[in-house]
């Protein structure tokens, strides 16, 4: 809980890791995967919590539970696994990682699960055995791991529907789905959000958060979340623009309440990438600038709660104390089905 | 003997396909080295998981770009620090193409990638040369019946006209100020409508293009990086 200018927040961190890219465990490519991670962290990071390289391929237990719930405000933080075997070969950050340090922490932690639609039926039974071992309220899907040879799949192929079927007979409902670099087949752009939209149609009562809000594909996102209530934005990725180039955050924060709405932004850290404390500190003093206000709505108390913990709240079911809990407008955002200019 | 001058010239002329911006300008320009009327040229990218396909076609085309110099001799592109520079290198040296690079991994070459791109700048680039209208106090009706030649002078207005040749849209002086790539003039009833969802599009590639900015300063230790 975070409390400021008598205000209070409930914070639900939808996007946190529990990593292992120690060299011990990664490949050439894992190498370069976490090295770009870093460029991210130190680029987008307040100089003070910038961490040596040695501490960011493979930080502590208690690295975390400090970070996240000793200083960082946060409530309930949901793990989202990322396997990524073909780079680090024990796994970078499986569910059953992060399971077995969650364990330690009853009450602090929400596990999601993983599925990739090339495993085809032997997957698709291992990852019912994980829903039932783990009690999965949701996945996190990532289309641009690679697999052999294969570079990447879309969220509306046949398998997929196969694993999104079985996820909707598990109630398994929240399905976080990350874009990636490349995807099959490479000469499309792998960042395209559009896989998601047919999947959203296809299956109205899963909900589809979008992680990064699409970057760098804001603008796909935008459309296809107008269309589509069933689709959410998660800021992972985003967030940190506060610090380093806050008139781009408001710009993204702006454009995202105008065309999708308060109730469908989630706030995360993409820990440890960054860190939930001046994240949240940042955002709760956040304003758009005054030049910007004619084009974007101001950011109220009541939004940023929303924002940072009553959206991820209702959809993985989590108590929030009474005297917090918002209803959602209900209301269409101003942006409503657009006509795409290109 | 082509000059270093030349060679920058060349390679000015080559643009990031995602973000459209010239690579000099992005600072993906490592070295150019010159033996007579050979070139070597190292290309650089923000990350070493950009995406594989634009990172081709920015290899390709400085490729093409120094070969157009008038005496060019051997021509040598590489790609520096990617995971994907080997194959990348190879198959623009050898003039294999995108599917010589990756084969079996793609279906058909990338020129649909590249036009979708170029339609995505051309909307983010009317849509700020319709926001500065607006900012002057014009207003939208006056705005959707303006001719090309009315548009402000500058880069964004010269741009445009390069995208319009390229995308096959009317480049003449008295053809439409603001139009759709396939419905033609976007009229006055809906350019408030126009103007959001171009501002979007904007906002998203003007983002990207600083954010590669600053991962690239912070990859190689840079400078700040111009815009």
């Amino acid at each position: 809980m975070y409390e400021h200018d008598g205000e209070r927040y409930f914070i639900v961190d939808g996007h946190v890791h529990f990593w292992d890219a120690r060299p011990e465990n990664r490949n050439r490519y894992g190498e370069g995967f976490i090295a770009c991670f870093y460029d991210y962290h130190r680029n987008l990071s307040p100089e003070e919590y910038v961490w040596p390289k040695e501490k960011y391929d493979r930080y502590s237990e208690q690295d975390m539970i400090h970070d996240l719930f000793e200083i960082g405000y946060v409530d309930r933080a949901i793990m989202q696994p990322t396997y990524l075997k073909d780079f680090f070969p024990g796994g970078f950050n499986t569910t059953e990682q992060d399971a077995a340090m969650a364990a330690n922490h009853p009450g602090k932690f929400i596990c999601n699960g993983a599925w990739d639609p090339r495993d085809g039926e032997p997957g698709l039974k291992a990852f019912e055995a994980l829903a039932h071992e783990y009690d999965l309220q949701g996945v996190k899907l990532y289309t641009a791991e690679w697999h052999g040879s294969s570079k990447g799949w879309k969220l509306n192929d046949k398998w997929s529907y196969r694993y999104l079927e079985k996820c909707q007979e598990l109630g398994i409902k929240n399905i976080h789905v990350h874009k990636g670099p490349t995807i099959w087949p490479l000469n499309r752009d792998s960042f395209d959000v559009h896989d998601i939209d047919h999947a959203a149609t296809a299956f109205p009562e899963l909900n589809f958060i979008v992680e990064h809000v699409g970057l760098p594909r804001l603008e796909d996102f935008c459309w296809i979340a107008t269309q589509e209530p069933n689709v959410y934005g998660g800021l992972a990725v985003a967030m940190p623009f506060i610090h380093s180039r806050p008139r781009y955050f408001a710009q993204i924060i702006g454009e995202l309440c105008y065309w999708i709405g308060e109730d469908r932004i989630l706030f995360a850290s993409d820990y440890a990438i960054w860190q939930p404390k001046w994240l949240v500190e940042k955002f709760v003093d956040f304003q758009i600038p005054e030049d910007l206000l004619g084009e974007y709505a101001p950011l109220t108390p009541d939004v940023k709660r929303k924002i940072l913990g009553l959206n991820a709240a209702r959809l993985y079911g989590i108590d929030v104390p009474a005297s917090l809990a918002a209803e959602p407008v209900g209301a269409a955002a101003v942006g409503s089905e657009p006509v795409s200019p290109a | 003997m082509i000059t270093h001058a030349q060679v920058l010239d060349a390679l000015a002329g080559v643009r990031d396909p995602e973000l459209d911006e010239p690579l000099t300008d992005l600072g993906f320009v490592a070295e150019v080295a010159i033996d007579e009327d050979d070139v070597a040229v190292r290309l650089r990218l923000p990350t070493y998981f950009c995406a594989p396909n634009f990172a081709f076609l920015m290899v390709d085309d400085a490729r093409a770009a120094i070969q157009a110099i008038a005496g060019a001799g051997d021509v040598r592109i590489e790609l520096d620090d990617h995971f994907a520079s080997d194959e990348i290198n190879h198959a623009v040296r050898d003039e294999q193409g995108f599917g010589g690079a990756f084969p079996d991994e793609t279906e058909g070459g990338l020129e649909s990638l590249r036009t979708l791109f170029q339609r995505k700048a051309f909307a983010a680039r009317q849509g700020r040369l319709c926001e500065e209208l607006v900012g002057a106090g014009h207003d939208l009706h006056e705005i959707a019946s303006m001719r090309l030649a009315d548009l402000p002078g500058g880069p964004d207005r010269d741009r445009c006209v390069e995208l319009r040749a390229t995308l096959g849209l009317p480049v003449a002086d008295d053809a439409p100020a603001f139009v759709l790539p396939r419905r033609g003039r976007v009229d006055a009833a809906d350019l408030d409508r126009y103007l959001r969802i171009t501002r979007l599009i904007r906002v998203s590639l003007e983002g990207n293009a600083g954010l590669c900015r600053s991962l690239l300063q912070t990859r190689y230790e840079l400078e700040e990086v111009a815009a």
